[in-house]
């Protein structure tokens, strides 16, 4: 056989595997990225919904944030101006953590309605320039 | 000085658009005296680019906050250092400082290339101001960095402090470079295409800008993960972020390209490929901008959110369909020369090496616009995270790692049994030894283990070749081990220099592994309290609160907790993490009256750390209990991360040693070599 097609049976090769690495990889690790009325909606179409990981964008509500130094859990409520729900996340906030700022939380709603994240980002809410004074 | 600046950049519009005009115009047509008025445009170019640069500067540093972008960028307390790294620290700044950079390229390029290459040029002036015309019109239509304000406020807003750091001075502006210097190959590129003067010419011309371009892409993004590492105190060096991806991009098209010209250049295969390579180069770094400036996917650190973006679109659509129909008219005049006669030999190594780095190319491009295509496709957003990148890209980068040591080894054409024996034996022997001795002594995490052993077989390679390269040198020179070395590398620049460069990959491959052991531990401590951490290496570390101070420093409230910290019972000594609050002061005075003080920005966290060849000690102050000395801390202890800067540096001397001037041998077509510059002057002095 032609050096040419044992080639291209070695590309064919590689490219199926890049395919399969990265369908997998979307199947294994891709999260619905949600805001809490888009949350709600799917909780409220399917219950089942419970058990399934999401990463959840909203705004903190604010003045809900309590953290408890202690057990470093922190407590606070986010919203996307409909849906507010509240969330429990235990670990270090980032620095940008603060009332009225962007989130990510990522995690699982309770069926009791509390979010329980296990990852916490928060946006820059300066986004590297300072807020100007409303 | 502002109204010299925005002058210039308006005569800079002009100059720019006549420039890109007699450019290709006069390329095409080959008049002289429009040629020569594409090349002084471009100078006129770069001289525009420094006036107005100069009068962004000048209205920084003396606090024109009549300015709009200095009042958003900068404040009177801001340290000078930082007051320079404003000038490209926000949107329309960092667009004319692109424009400055682009332009002294481009007249670089205009001034340093050599005469044989004289017909490529207008067309590089027409490519070089055509962006550069793009670059102002985006400026001057919407982003103004010479915008003046209705009013003049008493102070600015200061610069974020994440930015207020010695890596963040030089962090983008490497990037930056990185990304411009990119349009110079490109743009020889384009001239190939429409001279129709499709032979190894322009490949020849670009060489170091294609090495200086790939050697500042590499400084930028090593720089990024350092300042992410010592400023973001999250532990970690690499989050698979849009706009670290961003740089990642054009940094792995630019490295298959490396490659693939050498195939080009040697066996005149791949012209096409190289084409379409480049080009992807040069639209990833307009993408790159594109991303990070438009704010279309959600990042941690994106910027300001403007029209800015959809500009860039725009130019990046008609770029690529401009160049798209620029190959297909030329299709025909880029045949191959030869066609791939094993699988075997070094053109096939080479060829997998391009088809991988493309492969994690696309896979990256594709991670981090999914959110964007799953909403278009089935309405919900889904992301996918760092698991998903490493999923894909850990097991394509050991390919890739094994087949740094393979491609420069293995001979051309077809490889013999003997040539295999010869170059691989000794390194796939020490490889096996170094899994095995690994594993042995308990590390047991798969990808770890293969990376180590692959690491050790490269780096067997590379060493062979200096040895058996010096061997040659002394047997038929004389010439003593010192002597060998330098002459070796002095006469091989870009061989030798490449090995290098290709140790300090191995080195980064060696510090990745690294954060498959990391250990993390939060704890709150009162003072007097300790905490035990044990390490991937077998250390046990204690941590002893000891208490937080505040102070004032500078612009800012200081508040550092420092912990005692004992490796094995051993005392090593006192580190500190601090919590800063940045704060503008309702009168310039110093100090400041506390019912003065208003804060600035979220406080920002200086994390502790002590590194030595086996792993870094990473402290972050998270806060205190309220009232108390009662201190929250994550104690991190971090392996092998020092070898990601140790990389840095290796592969730096690498990229200085093949651009170093001079004369080198020159790439001649040769087919049968079995491989190595010892094989290769053995075989001369033979002959």
């Amino acid at each position: 056989m032609k050096a040419q097609y044992k080639f291209l049976i070695g590309a064919a090769l590689i490219t199926g595997t890049v395919g399969v690495l990265m369908a997998n990889g979307i199947k294994d690790t891709g999260t619905y990225f949600l805001t809490p009325s888009e949350l709600a909606a799917k909780v409220q179409a399917d219950p089942s919904f419970h058990s399934v990981g999401v990463k959840m964008g909203a705004r903190v509500v604010h003045g809900t944030i309590e953290r408890d130094v202690g057990t470093q859990t922190i407590t606070f409520q986010v919203t996307d101006g409909e849906q507010i729900y509240p969330v429990v996340y235990r670990g270090l906030a980032p620095d940008t953590f603060t009332d009225d700022v962007d989130v990510v939380v990522e995690g699982r709603l309770d069926p009791d309605g509390t979010f329980r994240a296990t990852s916490l980002l928060a946006k820059c809410g300066s986004r590297y320039e300072t807020v100007p004074e409303a | 000085m502002t109204i010299l600046g925005q002058l210039a950049l308006w005569i800079a519009l002009l100059v720019s658009a006549w420039g890109t005009f007699v450019g290709f115009y006069g390329g095409l047509t080959r008049r002289r005296e429009l040629i020569a008025s594409a090349r002084r445009a471009t100078y006129v170019l770069c001289g525009l680019a420094m006036v107005a640069a100069a009068g962004l500067l000048v209205a920084i540093l003396k606090h024109d906050f009549n300015v709009a972008y200095v009042a958003s960028y900068t404040s009177r307390d801001l340290p000078t250092v930082y007051l320079l790294s404003a000038f490209y620290g926000g949107q329309s700044g960092s667009m004319l400082f692109w424009v400055l950079v682009l332009s002294i390229f481009a007249s670089l390029a205009q001034w340093l290339t050599s005469r044989k290459y004289e017909y490529l040029l207008p067309f590089v002036a027409g490519v070089t101001s055509a962006v550069t015309l793009f670059f102002v019109a985006t400026m001057l239509f919407s982003a103004n960095p010479f915008a003046r304000l209705a009013f003049t406020p008493a102070d600015g807003q200061g610069l974020n402090p994440q930015l207020q750091n010695p890596g963040m001075v030089v962090h983008p502006p490497m990037l930056y470079l990185g990304y411009i210097s990119i349009t110079i190959p490109f743009a020889f590129a384009v001239a190939a295409l429409m001279s129709r003067r499709l032979d190894t010419g322009w490949l020849h011309a670009i060489r170091k800008w294609t090495i200086v371009s790939w050697l500042f892409l590499s400084i930028g993004i090593t720089l990024g993960m350092w300042w992410a590492y010592v400023e973001l105190g999250w532990g970690g060096y690499w989050a698979w972020d849009p706009v670290e991806n961003a740089s990642f991009l054009p940094w792995l098209t630019m490295t298959a390209f490396l490659h693939s010209v050498m195939i080009q250049e040697k066996r005149g295969m791949l012209k096409k490929w190289n084409m379409v390579l480049i080009s992807l180069s040069f639209f990833l770094s307009i993408f790159g901008t594109f991303i990070t400036r438009s704010g279309i996917i959600s990042s941690v650190h994106s910027f300001a959110q403007s029209s800015v973006g959809y500009y860039f679109l725009g130019g990046l659509i008609a770029l690529v369909l401009g160049m798209a129909w620029l190959l297909y008219t030329r299709l025909p005049m880029l045949e191959s020369e030869s066609h791939l006669e094993s699988m075997v030999s070094r053109e096939a190594s080479f060829l997998f090496n391009n088809l991988i780095l493309v492969g994690i190319a696309f896979s990256v491009l594709w991670g981090t616009i999914f959110p964007v295509i799953s909403e278009v496709v089935r309405g919900h957003q889904v992301t996918v995270g760092p698991p998903f990148f490493n999923q894909v890209n850990i097991p394509l980068g050991l390919a890739l790692l094994a087949l740094t040591g393979i491609g420069p080894l293995i001979a051309w054409r077809k490889a013999s049994v003997g040539n295999l024996r010869r170059q691989f034996a000794v390194p796939v022997a020490l490889g096996g030894i170094a899994a095995v001795v690994v594993t042995a002594i308990g590390m047991g995490h798969f990808y770890a283990i293969l990376t180590i052993s692959l690491a050790v077989f490269v780096t067997a390679t590379i060493l062979q070749e200096f040895v058996r390269g010096v061997g040659a040198r002394h047997r038929l020179h004389g010439e003593n081990v010192a002597q060998a070395l330098v002459r070796l590398v002095g006469r091989n620049r870009r061989r030798y220099g490449g090995y290098v460069v290709h140790l300090g990959i191995v080195t980064y491959f060696v510090a990745f592994t690294g954060q498959a052991f990391k250990v993390d531990r939060e704890a709150s401590l009162k003072p007097g309290d300790s905490v035990e951490v044990a390490s991937p290496w077998g250390h046990t570390y204690t941590f002893t609160h000891l208490g937080v101070s505040q102070y004032d420093q500078l612009n800012r409230l200081v508040s550092a907790a420092s912990v005692e910290v004992a490796k094995d019972g051993k005392r090593v000594g006192v580190m500190s993490s601090e919590k800063r609050q940045h704060f503008t002061c309702e009168v310039p005075t110093r100090p400041c009256p506390d019912q003065m003080r208003r804060k600035s920005f979220e406080p920002s966290t200086e994390a502790g750390i002590r590194s030595d060849l086996q792993e870094d000690i990473y402290i972050v102050y998270a806060g205190s209990v309220e009232g108390t000395e009662e201190a929250v801390y994550r104690f991190t202890i971090n392996p092998l991360v020092w070898w990601l800067w140790y990389g840095g540096f290796v592969l730096v001397a690498g990229g200085v040693i093949t651009l170093w001037p001079g004369t080198t041998v020159r790439a001649t077509r040769q087919g049968d070599t079995q491989g190595g510059y010892a094989a290769q002057i053995v075989e001369s002095k033979g002959a």
